[in-house]
């Protein structure tokens, strides 16, 4: 009963303030030593990292400089590119499919969906790339064309990427779709909306909402996970730099040009999927 | 020996529900409705929750498939083809076809909060009528100013109010022209103080000769806008008929027990 009465006490109106019409007092903020102390520590230690990279001539910058702008390093920066942007587009549209797949009343299809999406993710993306690199030993022939003519390095590293790549995308697009409110699409179907027309107009771009934040992730893996194809002499970024330092030795600056390259790349990227996020979330918390 | 088959063609009935069944399951929610609603007539469907009245709305517009028995709106079965005494499931096309003359809205209202007010409300005339734009646009405007809401054309609908988002969604439904409405607890998920602005439009309906049923708690809304009071309770219609009847003078000892407490 007393716990009772000490709850309603501060119910009542409160007493007159005795400083009422004077000077509001000073604040003073608590001292924050131990985060002050940590943040110069960390700073030091940085400053010192950064030193020795600049003063440690092994790294050799005047080579890096000479090679980031040359003809085969930005032809190898080409193919990476393109190779990404080609392997993202199938790779997503493969994923969508198999997504729809797995969230059809078909059975079937769900079985498919789902067996496919197992296989590729099942195994390690470089053993996927040799197995088409040689699939050449079980069909020699694909319609009459023999499969080594039809089937050049660049051609399997799109398909052994863009079937690797697919499996992924499958689940992001299905996490994606899973999380539009069903009501949505009720709504749809009460107004007479065709599938399609629901898929592409109401779903999918809500859809997209929680479907761009990992892609954006996959966009940047991709970049990076191309340069698994210098293992059969596809001549991206990777291949391209080492090619040169098989020839000059120069290793270590030759693998930071390319290291130069990503880290611009994948930054313009964020930055991009930055812009993407905003469009998606036309009318949702935080726009306007 | 005619009655039954007056009941079916008689041009003023709008809805006819012949011993409808659902299951969820091993869950009967539905257990035998038989309901007609002439044109023009409002129906108010109540009682407790899980009573199956929003179950028995959703398979009007067969958003939920009757295990049994069958439903016609205008005289066409939905969702079937009726020859003699067979029922053929149709396809989509044709069921999403029949649906558009199926106005319903939902009690979360299921704006699409992507698209614009005016782009919700132009969608299903434009994407499932293939109405032109240009008279779509004319037609959600005119649709907009009925409900109150001509300035909020450009808006997107988490920038309204409840009560605001709940009247684009009943001019959402009405951009189809539809026979028939139906709310499914159109007011549940609003402020209070947000009820009376939703009830104003849909009264209004009333007035205007629209068709419609509607699932609601709000008793005082059935008592003044219904032409027919429906009380349901596990999966059964218990008693039906003017609210005078119903509200004032139930013959059953349930509906007394329900009104006794929502009232």
């Amino acid at each position: 009963m007393s716990a009772q009465t000490e709850i309603h006490a501060p119910s009542r109106p409160a007493p007159p303030d005795k400083h009422a019409g004077g000077p509001a007092p000073r604040i003073v903020p608590v001292r924050r030593t131990g985060q002050w102390t940590a943040a110069v520590a960390v700073l030091l230690l940085l400053a010192g990292g950064l030193v020795s990279v600049v003063r440690n001539d092994a790294f050799q910058w005047d080579v890096v400089g000479d090679y980031l702008t040359t003809g085969s390093v930005l032809r190898g920066l080409g193919l990476t590119l393109w190779l990404t942007a080609l392997v993202m587009v199938l790779g997503f549209a493969l994923g969508t499919l198999l997504a729809v797949f797995r969230l059809s009343g078909n059975r079937v299809l769900q079985a498919v969906g789902w067996g496919y999406i197992w296989l590729f993710r099942s195994t390690p993306i470089l053993v996927q790339l040799l197995f088409w690199f040689n699939i050449g030993a079980l069909y020699p022939q694909i319609l009459g064309v023999s499969t080594v003519n039809l089937l050049g390095p660049v051609a399997v590293a799109v398909i052994g990427l863009t079937l690797h790549e697919a499996a992924y995308a499958a689940e992001v697009v299905r996490g994606g779709i899973l999380s539009v409110e069903r009501g949505q699409l009720e709504a749809a179907q009460s107004l007479g909306l065709r599938p399609w027309r629901r898929f592409r107009r109401i779903v999918l771009p809500q859809a997209m909402r929680s479907i761009v934040p990992p892609a954006g992730n996959m966009l940047i893996g991709t970049l990076k996970g191309t340069s698994i194809v210098s293992i059969i002499a596809v001549q991206d970024l990777l291949y391209s730099v080492q090619l040169v330092y098989h020839r000059t030795y120069e290793v270590i600056p030759l693998l930071l040009v390319a290291t130069l390259w990503y880290v611009a790349v994948t930054s313009l990227l964020s930055i991009g999927q930055y812009y993407v996020e905003r469009h998606y979330a036309r009318g949702t918390a935080g726009t306007r | 020996m005619s009655a039954p088959a007056e009941q079916v063609t008689d041009s003023d009935v709008m809805v006819e529900i012949r011993s409808v069944h659902k299951s969820f399951g091993p869950l009967a929610v539905l257990r035998g409705i038989d309901l007609s609603v002439r044109a023009g007539e409002v129906a108010v469907v109540l009682g407790p929750s899980g009573s199956g009245k929003s179950t028995l709305l959703r398979t009007i517009n067969h958003l939920e498939k009757a295990d049994q028995g069958w439903i016609a709106v205008d005289g066409d079965p939905v969702g079937y083809r009726r020859s003699g005494d067979t029922l053929y499931e149709l396809r989509e096309r044709e069921v999403l076809r029949r649906r558009t003359r199926i106005g319903f809205v939902f009690q979360n209202f299921n704006l699409f909060p992507h698209l614009t007010v005016l782009d919700n409300i132009i969608e299903a005339p434009v994407a499932a009528l293939g109405r032109p734009r240009r008279e779509a646009v004319a037609a959600a405007e005119r649709l907009l100013a009925r409900v109150g809401l001509a300035d909020k054309a450009g808006a997107y609908p988490r920038h309204l109010s409840g009560g605001q988002q709940q009247r684009v969604a009943i001019a959402r439904a009405l951009a189809l022209e539809p026979k028939l409405l139906l709310f499914d607890e159109p007011t549940s998920a609003l402020d209070p103080e947000l009820v009376g602005e939703v009830l104003d439009v849909i009264r209004d309906l009333a007035r205007g000769g629209t068709t419609m049923i509607v699932v609601t708690h709000e008793i005082g809304f059935a008592r003044e806008v219904a032409d027919t009071v429906v009380f349901m309770d596990e999966g059964r219609i218990i008693e039906q008929g003017p609210p005078a009847d119903v509200l004032d003078r139930p013959a059953h000892e349930r509906t007394r027990a329900f009104l006794s407490k929502v009232l």
